[in-house]
């Protein structure tokens, strides 16, 4: 499944300063979808280089990274449920706090 | 400034000139501006309110006198670029002139937030900040001068303000925003704007916004991105609706270490600008329940959609939690694990001690 990953906020770091990422996953075998949870383990092998700590907590995101599937908070598809699609585009922004 | 306490060098000497010098010119540029509200407001008593200059433009005269729509002469006129919007025009106007709007911070955002609101016609501007203006400030906060270096950033920001625009009223509060005066001072304002550059003051002023039931108008800034949304508006969420646990201390960069650049919070405090005018108008659709991403690099904004409010959230939620009595004692720095000011923070050590003086 091809998907566009971008990260943002400072999260890039931790991926060799590369913000946009154009990635094909594959689906675990004998199933055709892919959930958000899949597509966090794998970040995480695939990646993630340095700090992993920074990026997740548990099995999900640490707090204070908002994550954008097509340009909508995964709060309201689902959260690690959220099914991906062929070409969907999944954010993660760090938020900011400076001024 | 000791004015006995010759400096020893040429230098010093020069440079204590050019200082007082600019200074001076600030005392001029206000008699100027007292001189001509002064003339003004005396013809006005002998000529009446509208008097023809011969120009493209009508000369108004300022004064009280209020007409049919609620805006004064100088008010017209002033503000005639925005009257002629038909989405704004002269009720926007009016609105944003009866608004009050508090400004937490008179930095990188705070300074184009608080000098678009003077300018546009905002009633009344509140400024919080406990700063003092350093030179290494200058690049972004736009606001100040190096004249007002090692002067309060609040009085600095005020005076830019009442130089643009001597109908708004600006009210200095010299202190830091903590949970024992948030509460007194909110309280006095319409709209809040988050202009702050740390986490713990981010949880504060949103707790203090729902307690208080203001909308919050919340930018931030870091490097070469920037982000912007408005909390707690039109049932849309609040701060801890979206990050109910803090990141950890090592995901909270400051200005101070990772550096930013300028025009980055300038983009973003304008944003802020003008949310907040739209809220104050009642115009448009503010930026509740989305939020807008700013990359510089890419030259890229996005605006993505965000939660709804949490009923689960212990701020504005079904069974909300902090009252106006436990907001007083929480303690936000250790809450967040982060410190409200960086003051007393080791230097950067990027050059010696002498340069920075």
């Amino acid at each position: 499944m091809h998907l566009t990953l971008e990260f943002g906020g400072g999260l890039e770091l931790l991926c060799k300063s590369v913000k946009i990422h154009e990635v094909d996953v594959d689906t675990k075998s004998g199933e055709d979808k892919l959930t958000m949870k899949d597509l966090l383990s794998w970040i995480q092998a695939n990646v993630i280089k340095e700090r992993p700590e920074m990026f997740m907590k548990g099995d999900s995101v640490r707090p204070g990274v908002l994550v954008l599937v097509n340009d909508c908070d995964w709060e309201l598809s689902g959260n690690l449920d959220t099914t991906l699609e062929e070409k969907d585009v999944v954010v993660f922004i760090s938020t900011l706090h400076g001024g | 400034m000791d004015s006995t306490n010759i400096p020893d060098t040429f230098d010093g000497i020069i440079s204590e000139i050019e200082e007082l010098k600019a200074q001076k010119q600030v005392l001029e540029d206000r008699i100027r501006l007292l001189q001509a509200q002064m003339e003004e407001t005396t013809s006005n008593l002998t000529e009446g309110d509208f008097v023809g200059n011969g120009s493209c433009c009508p000369l108004v005269r300022p004064g009280n006198a209020v007409v049919d729509n609620g805006l004064t002469p100088e008010m017209i006129y002033r503000y005639s670029r925005h009257l002629l919007l038909p989405d704004f025009g002269v009720e926007g106007q009016l609105k944003l002139s009866e608004s009050s709007i508090l400004v937490v911070g008179a930095g990188g955002l705070g300074s184009p937030v608080a000098l678009y609101l003077a300018a546009c016609g905002a009633g009344c501007i509140g400024i919080v900040d406990n700063d003092i203006v350093e030179i290494n400030n200058l690049h972004r906060q736009i606001i100040h001068k190096e004249t007002f270096v090692g002067q309060s950033k609040v009085k600095s920001a005020a005076d830019a303000c009442r130089l643009i625009n001597s109908l708004v009223k600006l009210v200095e509060h010299n202190e830091a925003l903590s949970p024992t005066n948030a509460l007194g001072i909110v309280s006095k304002y319409d709209i809040v704007v988050d202009a702050t550059d740390n986490l713990p003051s981010r949880y504060m002023i949103s707790d203090c916004c729902v307690l208080l039931d203001k909308p919050l108008v919340s930018g931030a800034a870091l490097g070469l991105e920037g982000q912007l949304t408005v909390y707690h508006h039109n049932g849309g969420p609040c701060y801890r609706c979206l990050f109910p646990t803090p990141p950890p201390t090592a995901a909270c960069q400051r200005c101070s270490d990772s550096g930013v650049l300028g025009v980055v919070p300038g983009v973003i405090g304008c944003l802020q600008a003008l949310e907040a005018i739209k809220i104050a108008s009642a115009i448009g659709e503010p930026l509740s329940e989305r939020m807008l991403i700013f990359d510089a690099m890419s030259s890229r904004i996005r605006t993505v959609k965000i939660r709804g409010k949490s009923a689960q959230c212990i701020a504005c939620g079904e069974n909300a939690m902090i009252t106006k009595q436990s907001f007083q004692c929480f303690d936000y720095e250790k809450f967040t694990q982060s410190p409200m000011s960086d003051k007393g923070r080791p230097k950067l050590g990027l050059i010696p001690e002498s340069a920075e003086n």
